[in-house]
C-alpha cells in the first residue's frame, strides 16, 4: 500500500512541547491520576465497613491503621483527591452548560479547583480534628 | 479481505443510538455523587476515631445505611465508567480486552462486597 509510505513524510502539527504550559493541562491530568487513585482508594472504604461489619476485632485492627501516621497521611491524600476530582467534576459540569470556555474564565476555574481542593481539605481535617 | 472500506460496511446501518449513554452515566452518577459524598464526608468526620460500638450504631442507622450503599453503587458505575475510559485510551488490542474485564469484576465485587457489609450492619448482624 503506497498510502502508508506517504504518511510517513507528511507535516505533522506541533506537538505538545512546543505550546507554553497551560493550568487547564495540568488540571486534566490531576483530574485523571485523582480518578485513578480514588478508584483503588475505594479499597480503603470497604476494607473499614467491611472491618466494621466483621466484628471488634477487624475493626480495631483497621481502626489502628488509620488512625496511625502513615494511615493518616494516606486518608489526607485520599481526602485531597476526593475534593480535587468533586471540584474537578463540578468544573465539567460548568463547561456541559456551554459556560466557562474564555480564556480568562477557563484558567480563572482551574485556578480555583486547585486552591479550593487544598484549602477545602485543610479545613475538613481542622474540623475533623478540632471536635476529637 | 473485504475491499469495502469500513465506512461503506456500516453506511446506512444507522447509529447504535447509545453513542452518548456512557457519557450521561458519567454524569448522572457524578450529580448523585457530588450530593452522596457531602453527606458521607460530613459522616467520616463525626465517626472517624470512634468507638466501635458507636460506629456499628452509626453505620446501622437506616438512613446512614442508604446514603452510604447509594454512594458505594454510584461510586463504583462512575469510577467503572471512569477507568473503560482510561483503559481505552492507553492499552489496545488483547490487552485491553482483559483490562476492561477486570475493570468490571474489581468495581462489582469491591460495590457488592461494601454493599453486603453495610446491609449486614444495618440488619443488626
Amino acid at each position: 500500500m503506497s498510502n502508508v509510505d506517504a504518511k510517513v513524510s507528511r507535516p505533522l502539527s506541533p506537538h505538545l512541547q512546543v505550546y507554553r504550559w497551560p493550568i487547564t493541562m495540568t488540571m486534566s491530568i490531576v483530574h485523571r491520576v485523582t480518578g485513578v487513585a480514588l478508584y483503588f482508594g475505594t479499597l480503603l472504604l470497604a476494607w473499614w465497613v467491611i472491618a466494621a461489619a466483621s466484628g471488634p476485632g477487624a475493626f480495631a485492627v483497621a481502626d489502628a491503621v488509620f488512625g496511625s501516621w502513615i494511615g493518616r497521611l494516606v486518608l489526607f491524600g485520599y481526602t485531597w483527591a476526593l475534593v480535587h476530582h468533586l471540584l474537578g467534576g463540578l468544573r465539567h459540569f460548568i463547561w456541559d452548560v456551554g459556560a466557562g470556555f474564555s480564556k480568562t474564565a477557563r484558567d480563572r476555574i482551574a485556578w480555583a479547583n486547585i486552591i479550593g481542593s487544598v484549602a477545602l481539605t485543610i479545613l475538613l481535617w481542622a474540623i475533623g480534628l478540632a471536635i476529637r | 479481505m473485504s475491499m469495502r472500506t469500513p465506512l461503506a460496511k456500516v453506511r446506512g446501518l444507522g447509529s447504535a443510538k447509545e453513542g452518548t449513554s456512557q457519557f450521561w452515566h458519567q454524569r448522572l452518577t457524578a450529580v448523585a455523587l457530588a450530593i452522596l459524598l457531602s453527606g458521607f464526608i460530613i459522616l467520616v468526620i463525626a465517626i472517624a476515631g470512634r468507638p466501635y460500638e458507636q460506629v456499628i450504631a452509626v453505620l446501622g442507622n437506616p438512613f446512614v445505611s442508604l446514603l452510604l450503599v447509594l454512594m458505594i453503587g454510584a461510586g463504583v458505575w462512575h469510577m467503572k465508567i471512569g477507568m473503560q475510559e482510561i483503559i481505552e485510551d492507553y492499552l489496545h488490542g488483547g490487552i485491553k480486552l482483559i483490562a476492561v474485564i477486570a475493570n468490571n469484576f474489581f468495581s462489582v465485587a469491591v460495590g457488592l462486597a461494601t454493599a453486603l457489609a453495610l446491609l449486614k450492619l444495618s440488619f443488626g448482624g
